[in-house]
């Protein structure tokens, strides 16, 4: 039997043979584990060394971030007046200042603060294999462009242009522009594609490369990418905007490199990532040592209901914390749910610096000394080969869970940096839309209504309804009227706030609205949407108070509405209530569904209804001031059954004078049938807890606190659940549900042969 | 001393139990989660967020499907403040949510030299000090 040393032992020669003959045969350079594992920031370079060693000037420094934060301020909004893309006009981008090594030293004072924690990843990557690559290299005048999620961003339809600073023939630091693009050439318009089913359905698929050489815009790379896409114009303009902007910010920042000199230049930055990092660290010994656990449930693929879970449980020790995320359900290889870590990464910054600490600078290093632990192969954690079109799905509930956990965290400490605050509705409840518009041109995007995100419930007032998204809170909703003129459909109803739409509590969460489009005059146009939470609520309350509801697509297709308006103009009075429950356009056929719809076809005149979501709940809704409720039913946020059975308030329909006496009889009511129905934890847990999910349902994830996940895979022989550790579990891909459909339309066919005795011979 | 933990519980450092703020319930020992001391009930989330649209004629009506979703909800046994609402699949274990390290929770109270109830707020900004002053005037917040 021969043995075989594992693990040899080789000499530094042979060590060095082998990185030679691995470098060499390199077949291409995908993401780099080492760059894309490491949310942290690098050590201090040589010259960084050297610069703080002399010595820093503190208010010099506090001059320069003030300085630096004026440029990115005046680049950012050249963006936004600029930008081509619909994103760009809402504020859906960011202007930053980064080391040499890429930490993001100061961004922008509007934005998108997420990408303080992902553009390190591609300027490392052109550190290490461009700058010194002779069929590349780092120039003065270069531009890197960038999109793909897996070389570190939020998501593909966010492209970044990328610059050095260069001083000596040394990069002394980088500024970047990124925008939501939108249109990136995916399977689906708009760049967010819920129906990719591998990572080439997710479009353009851009590691870091040059774009821009030695000032000059290279029109053969342009040309690729605008073959690639389906809107060439906005490919084009907002490049060119992303470089305008970064040249401009890069010329504020060479007059001030000229006044105070590379060396204050560089120790300014520097300097500012360090003090955050150190910040961080002591704001972290402010909260009580202990275990802190919040765990979500997302019910969709965006093409079929599941259940997939995506755990989190965080431990302060001291100066010390730890995000723990195993036990999250694994990726699921055809669907586009799944996200880079990085991605989740980014997300959490959101939370922490626009929730946690918005007092300070967006760096790097504000999450840089967090420890998170995670196994790659999770749909939090996708590797290489899953499909990532709608990878918010999994980031943004990354942002969920540090918003919530932080309230309890910080709860206790008697200094706060930010109000206690329930959960941020946390789903991009808009259409997305694309085809040949009445101008004549093809394109593909999606309405600002996402940005009409509710907030969350504080404990001393109500959220505020359809207020901004949770990841940008300078983000505008925008002028539907306006963008009619460029696209061929029109918003029938807009920012309606939809009746008893909100997370119920002593302070309630924010309202959201409903929006019903239809297209008309376009030989080609189509919806989708791509959410998740029609059946599970895709965000929680707070302290007793509840989360948001759920929310459906419903649509009336083969009718033109527009046709019943010209014949009858009082027929345009609108809600997905009213449409739904009267049916007013007797041809139509009514439908409802989850929100992932795929480009959906749309003929003239049918309707497309959905609603935004709300804010959680803070409280139990039976302390909610009696007189709140009544002000709210009067303003027909609720109605009066919600008011009784919610808040056990009693008023009178006609006048909306409470009656308090009745309110306190119907709030003892209410706390004596708790104390009646309610069990004992121990009783209630024998009877409630299951050892494994129920048959039908399909779940992924650790079922209850363990490192067994519980999946269905499907085999030859149909669905099987299986239990096992991340590692060991078989790849998990979903069957086609249009072929699912049709084997269940065919056996119901066979039953009816039979029941009826019909013969049919069929070919096989 | 007593330190508030969530809006409904503290923990008081010298029994090291946790009790409800609004009635001083005992809900048990503070070095595990407070849940055992709770009344829970498992509540059909269509009886909270109710539908919208018509449930005999279609599958998503604006309301969580009950064999997808549950909502526990928690009680203090004492006065029935609903103290903390979870969103679960049914049959899934409920979430220890909390478990805090008592003795360092003390220590570092002691190294403050502050009462912790005296101290508490709710954060910055001139809204959250006026309206928790008002409501505190009403009696509404603690």
């Amino acid at each position: 039997m021969t043995t075989i040393d594992e693990h040899p032992t080789l000499t530094a020669q042979e060590q060095e043979w082998v990185d030679e003959f691995m470098d060499e045969t390199t077949l291409f350079l995908g993401p780099d584990p080492e760059i894309m594992r490491s949310h942290s920031i690098a050590e201090r370079t040589e010259h960084e060394e050297e610069v703080i060693a002399a010595g820093v000037d503190r208010i010099q420094v506090e001059r320069i971030r003030k300085r630096i934060a004026g440029a990115l301020d005046e680049g950012y909004e050249m963006c936004e007046a600029q930008g081509a893309a619909p994103g760009a006009k809402w504020g859906d981008l960011t202007t930053a200042i980064y080391t040499a090594a890429g930490d993001v030293s100061y961004l922008s004072c509007h934005g998108v603060i997420a990408f303080s924690a992902i553009l390190h990843h591609p300027i490392r990557y052109i550190m290490k294999y461009w700058k010194d690559e002779p069929t590349v290299g780092v120039h003065e005048g270069d531009g890197f462009i960038h999109n793909d999620a897996r070389y570190g961003n939020v998501h593909n339809t966010d492209q970044s242009m990328i610059m050095p600073i260069i001083r000596d023939g040394k990069i002394i630091a980088w500024v970047a522009a990124t925008i939501h693009e939108g249109e990136n050439g995916a399977c689906e318009p708009g760049g967010m594609p819920s129906g990719s089913e591998t990572p080439f359905d997710d479009g353009l698929r851009m590691s870091p490369f040059k774009i821009v050489e030695r000032g000059e815009l290279r029109r053969d790379l342009l040309t690729f990418l605008q073959h690639s896409v389906r809107d060439p114009k906005l490919q084009l303009a907002d490049l060119k905007v992303k470089i305008t902007a970064v040249r401009k910010i890069m010329e504020r920042v060479d007059a001030l490199i000229d006044e105070v000199g590379v060396d204050t230049f560089v120790g300014a930055l520097r300097v500012t990532v360090e003090d955050v990092d150190a910040e961080v660290r002591r704001r972290i010994s402010e909260l009580p040592d202990g275990t802190y656990r919040f765990d979500q449930f997302m019910d969709s693929t965006l093409k079929e209901n599941i259940l997939i879970k995506i755990a989190c449980k965080i431990t302060v020790k001291g100066d010390h914390m730890t995000v723990d995320l195993r036990g999250t359900g694994p990726e699921i290889l055809n669907r586009a749910i799944n996200a880079p870590l990085c991605s989740v990464k980014s997300m959490m910054m959101q939370a922490i610096l626009a929730f946690w600490w918005p007092d300070l600078p967006r760096c790097t290093s504000a999450m840089s000394c967090i420890e998170i632990i995670s196994d790659e192969g999770t749909w939090a954690d996708a590797s290489y080969d899953a499909p990532m079109g709608q990878s918010l799905q999994a980031s943004f509930r990354g942002f969920s869970m540090m918003q919530a956990l932080y309230s309890r965290m910080s709860f206790s400490t008697p200094h706060k940096y930010s109000n206690v605050v329930a959960n941020w509705f946390n789903q991009i409840n808009t259409f997305l839309w694309g085809g040949v518009t009445q101008h004549g041109d093809m394109v593909g995007n999606l309405c600002a209504d996402l940005n009409g995100m509710p907030g969350g419930a504080k404990p001393f007032r109500d959220g505020e309804d359809a207020v901004s998204p949770l990841f940008c809170a300078m983000a505008d909703t925008a002028e539907q009227e306006v963008m009619e003129e460029e696209v061929p459909f029109m918003q029938l109803v807009a920012k309606r706030l939809v009746k008893d739409n909100m997370g119920f509590g002593k302070f309630t969460g924010g309202m959201g609205y409903e929006m019903i489009v239809a297209a008309e005059g376009t030989p080609h146009w189509g919806f989708m949407t791509v959410t998740s939470g029609a059946k599970f609520s895709s965000i929680y309350g707070m302290y007793g108070g509840y989360g948001c509801g759920t929310y459906p697509l419903s649509m009336v297709k083969g009718t033109n509405v527009y046709d019943h308006f010209r014949n009858d103009p009082g027929s345009f009075d609108l809600s997905i209530e009213k449409i739904m429950n009267e049916r007013p356009f007797p041809e139509g056929t009514y439908m409802t569904s989850h929100m992932g719809l795929q480009y959906d076809l749309a003929r003239d005149g049918e309707l497309y209804m959905i609603s935004q979501g709300a804010g959680g709940g803070y409280g139990d809704p039976l302390e909610r001031l009696p007189e709140s409720v009544v002000k709210d039913a009067e303003l027909g946020r609720i109605s009066q059954k919600v008011a009784f059975d919610l808040f056990g308030v009693v008023y009178d329909p006609e006048t909306f004078r409470l009656d308090a006496k009745a309110t306190d009889a119907a709030r003892a009511a209410a706390r004596a049938a708790r104390l009646e129905r309610g069990k004992p934890f121990a009783e209630f847990c024998e009877e409630f807890v299951t050892p494994e999910p129920p048959k039908d349902l399909p779940y992924y994830g650790a079922w209850g606190d363990t490192d067994q996940i519980t999946a269905t895979v499907h085999t030859t022989d149909g669905p099987e659940r299986v239990t096992a550790p991340l590692d060991e579990l078989p790849i998990v891909m979903i069957p086609d549900r249009r072929e699912v459909k049709i084997a269940a339309l065919e056996e119901r066919v066979r039953e009816l042969e039979i029941k009826h005795g019909e013969q049919v011979n069929r070919l096989a | 001393m007593r330190v508030p933990m969530t809006e409904y519980l503290v923990i008081d450092l010298d029994t090291e139990r946790w009790v409800c703020r609004v009635c001083a319930h005992d809900m048990g020992s503070a070095h595990g989660n407070y849940k055992p001391g709770t009344l829970v009930y498992d509540r059909d989330p269509r009886e909270i967020h109710q539908p919208i649209i018509d449930p005999e004629r279609y599958e998503y009506t604006f309301s969580p499907d009950p064999s997808f979703c549950r909502i526990l909800e928690y009680y203090c046994p004492g006065c029935a403040t609903q103290i903390e609402v979870e969103y679960l699949p049914p049959g899934h274990p409920p979430t220890e949510d909390i478990v805090v390290d008592v003795a360092a929770l003390r220590a570092q109270w002691q190294a403050r030299g502050l009462d912790a109830e005296e101290v508490f707020n709710y954060g910055p900004g001139e809204d959250a000090q006026k309206h928790t002053a008002a409501l505190k005037a009403l009696g509404h917040v603690r």
